[in-house]
């Protein structure tokens, strides 16, 4: 038997690798504490997010070493798909026609390779943002050391780490929207890591007829 | 305040007037430093260690009179010294008493997250409340004065009380208590303010600073600690004093206008996509049989 490793029985499909998936869920388990730890100082009425999570003080000790969890995870996304997210030709067509992918009209779309463009912007948003966050944070982190004379890094960072948190929360809310309700199939897809055959084709058709050659030419 | 409890507002059965009915008491409190007769003795750095418990540590000398580079979490009150080279090429010995200034307006408490970590007293003193601070450092980058400091042991963060605990039982603030000159005074805002007015006066009239005055920044809508100084017109020669002090612009626009976008739009998002899904639901893939035939399997 000479199995394809990407199509697999039962007319499944490998989307996610485990390595991708585990990274995946470093990133997602990370993110939602950071998420919920940063709404807590975020304002005054969901201060009671931080009392859940084990008080003020620990919330305030661990928020920035999830940052960290989350970053090293967000790099190693970037060694694993960076190139994947590069920006195609084909890009602009897909980004001319979102209309009509939010309204599910998704034979009208340009097919799309293995990432789509929108989840492209998902992953540079995150990237840069995290990098930003990341920067600013480590400000937050530590203030003490920033000595008084650059003192004005020190509110420079706090409204960065708002702002470019904000960007994130936009981008987590749809990634988490499309994830789970809107794509059928999706969250299975980083979970158990196969997809259906007429997933991939209707989701990526670009990137699965790639698959396909690629089987051909192996036989 | 405990005042209050003695003041007499009605008499029963009695005949003439009510004493101090109508009685106009006025709370704020107010240090006046007056740094040009300070003699640089640091006795007001001894006796709020003592007053507040701490015990001297090590410091870093940097050949000057200065106990240390600046006030620390464990040492409120610092004596900053500045060999100030006049125009006619004469030194002078410029001495200032930092301590928190108890801001009108106080940055350390508009960029604090915790609840009640920081709390604003009638009579002007903010005060930290360290059961409630989480340590997270956010009032050093509210402060305009470099007051609040991380205490790396307790994480948390100390500053200056005004020795609350002193005022609210009828007594003045350690600080003062202890300086042999009379350069530090301590009573209501308008008195100090009155008594400062007088003394910038005299030292414009009389001893020659033309450019003496009363340091009391509007920026953070006064504070209280103001200063008498030689040369009102360059504060930062007196251990960086800062010339026009506010809370940073940048904390403001977080938490006035960033906050409300912020929360309009994630709740707009969270709404935004549950509507998307009643109006057009989920992504449907028609047949789950791809359109070319894989030969693989």
């Amino acid at each position: 038997m000479n199995r394809d490793p990407y199509l697999l029985p039962n007319g499944r499909v490998l989307r996610y690798s485990f390595r991708e998936r585990l990274i995946h869920w470093m990133a997602g388990v990370s993110y939602v504490y950071l998420l919920l730890s940063g709404l807590a100082f975020w304002t005054p009425w969901l201060f009671w997010i931080a009392v859940v999570l084990g008080g003020g003080t620990v919330t305030r000790e661990l928020h920035p070493w999830f940052g960290v969890v989350f970053m090293v995870a967000v790099a190693l996304m970037y060694g694993m798909w960076a190139r994947q997210m590069g920006k195609t030709p084909s890009d602009k067509a897909w980004w001319a026609s979102i209309g009509s992918y939010i309204r599910n009209e998704d034979d009208k779309m340009p097919s799309a390779d293995r990432f789509n463009p929108g989840q492209k912007l998902l992953f540079w948003g995150f990237l840069v943002n995290g990098v930003l966050l990341l920067l600013s944070g480590l400000v937050l982190w530590l203030p003490q050391y920033i000595p008084w004379n650059l003192h004005l890094v020190r509110p420079i960072a706090v409204f960065v780490h708002a702002v470019c948190f904000l960007f994130t929360v936009a981008l987590f809310i749809i990634h988490v929207y499309m994830g789970t309700a809107m794509e059928r199939g999706a969250f299975g897809s980083v979970i158990r890591g196969d997809v259906s055959r007429g997933w991939a084709d209707h989701h990526h058709h670009s990137w699965y007829q790639q698959l396909l050659r690629n089987s051909t030419t192996r036989k | 305040m405990s005042q209050a409890a003695t003041e007499i507002v009605r008499i029963s059965g009695h005949s003439g007037t009510v004493p101090g009915a109508g009685l106009n008491r006025e709370y704020q409190v107010c240090k006046l430093v007056d740094t040009t007769t300070c003699i640089g003795c640091k006795a007001c750095e001894v006796a709020c260690l003592e007053w507040n418990g701490y015990t001297f540590t090590q410091t870093t000398f940097d050949n000057t009179y200065q106990t240390m580079p600046e006030t620390a979490w464990n040492y409120w009150n610092l004596i900053k010294f500045n060999e100030h080279e006049r125009e006619d090429g004469s030194m002078m010995l410029l001495m200032r008493k930092d301590q928190c200034m108890h801001c009108a307006d106080p940055g350390c408490l508009a960029a604090c997250p915790a609840d009640a970590a920081i709390v604003q007293y009638a009579n002007g003193i903010v005060d930290f409340q360290e059961a409630n601070c989480i340590g997270c450092g956010y009032c050093m980058s509210g402060c305009p004065f470099n007051i609040p400091k991380f205490s790396p042991k307790a994480r948390k963060v100390f500053k200056c009380t005004l020795c609350n605990d002193r005022v609210s039982q009828g007594l003045e603030p350690a600080c003062i208590k202890a300086c042999p000159t009379g350069c530090l005074h301590f009573g209501t805002k308008s008195e100090m303010k009155e008594l400062a007015e007088t003394r910038a006066a005299q030292l414009r009239d009389n001893s020659g600073y033309r450019d003496a005055g009363v340091y009391d920044p509007p920026g953070v809508g006064g504070t209280g600690v103001i200063y008498v100084l030689h040369d009102a017109k360059h504060p930062e020669l007196y251990g960086g004093l800062p010339r026009d002090p506010h809370v940073p612009v940048l904390v403001q626009l977080w938490k006035k206008p960033l906050r409300w976008i912020g929360n309009l739009g994630m709740l707009v998002g969270v709404v935004g996509v549950f509507i998307h899904y009643l109006r057009f639901g989920p992504k449907v893939v028609k047949a789950d049989e791809p359109k070319t035939e894989g030969e693989g399997i």
